[in-house]
């Protein structure tokens, strides 16, 4: 494997990665850590990824885990679409 | 940040995204970055199939304990310190000589993270989700796995209220194994049911 730094520190699966790239397992786990921290039931978050995957049915999984998570913390008004636009990062952050 | 770090500094759409989802619900200290950091270790630490094979190597034997299993799986798992998100309304189903037990999740991919960490890619696929119900007995031979025609194949769909695991039968010739050597030849593949051991 020639990817480098994070090679092995990802999961694996059988010989499989579990996540793709580090963004995966952050989205992933804020999905878990939110709906721990407002005291929802963890269908509060699947209904949503159930909708965005019949949605767009060819879309990367996590790209619809992702869309997933802001629907519910916008609907939750958590944030805005604005708030976020802001927020977003330009480069990655160094590992 | 600098300018010159070494990792290439381009950022797709939807990880800038979710650096966003996450810069934003910290400041509003919804989410602790810590806590994301330790649910992620967890996931790569703790979370995975081997889990799930020390369940199934319990129930191989010790008969008991395979009664409470299939009674309640969620009390039984519990019992060996598996539990958490997507670990509630665990349902077991037994293989046999004349049933074989398939999991998919139709609608997204539902899985039972304690005791099988997170699903592989083919378990999200929309092929999967689809031929799964469609066609089992044709997909499971295209993933290597024949069911011989006399052998029913039940399809179980995940929901809210079950997360499946699959007790595969116990190969012959394993008699003299202990506890910990079955649990290392119990794969991931034969506790979802596309394979068999």
């Amino acid at each position: 494997m020639t990817s480098g730094l994070d090679d092995t520190s990802l999961p694996r699966d059988n010989g499989e990665l579990v996540f793709e790239a580090p963004w995966q397992a952050r989205a992933l786990a804020m999905a878990v850590a939110l709906v721990e921290k407002l005291d929802l039931p963890w269908d509060a978050f699947r209904h949503r990824l159930m909708t965005e995957i019949a949605s767009d049915p060819q879309r990367p999984y996590y790209e619809s885990w992702c869309a997933a998570l802001e629907s519910m913390a916008i609907d939750l008004e958590l944030t805005t679409p604005g708030a976020l636009d802001a927020a977003a990062p330009t480069e990655r952050e160094p590992l | 940040m600098t300018a010159d770090h070494h990792h290439p500094a381009e950022l797709a759409p939807v990880e800038a995204r979710i650096a966003a989802i996450e810069s934003v619900l910290v400041e509003k200290g919804l989410l602790d970055t810590e806590a994301v950091d330790a649910i992620v270790r967890n996931f790569e630490d703790n979370l995975g199939p081997m889990n799930g094979a020390k369940v199934v190597a319990r129930a191989w034997t010790d008969q008991a304990y395979k009664e409470r299993l299939l009674a309640d799986g969620t009390a039984a798992i519990r019992e060996l310190g598996f539990e958490g998100p997507e670990g509630d309304y665990m349902v077991v189903v037994e293989n046999t000589p004349e049933v074989h037990n398939l999991v998919v999740c139709t609608l997204c991919s539902c899985y039972p993270w304690p005791t099988l960490g997170l699903p592989p890619k083919w378990y999200k696929a929309p092929a999967y989700r689809s031929r799964a119900v469609r066609e089992p007995r044709k997909l499971l031979a295209e993933m290597g796995t024949v069911i011989p025609d006399g052998v029913e194949i039940r399809v179980w769909d995940s929901s809210a209220e079950a997360r499946y695991l699959v007790l595969p039968m116990r190969p012959d010739g394993t008699d003299q194994m202990t506890e910990e050597q079955l649990a290392g030849i119990v794969t991931r593949d034969s506790m979802i049911g596309v394979q068999r051991l």
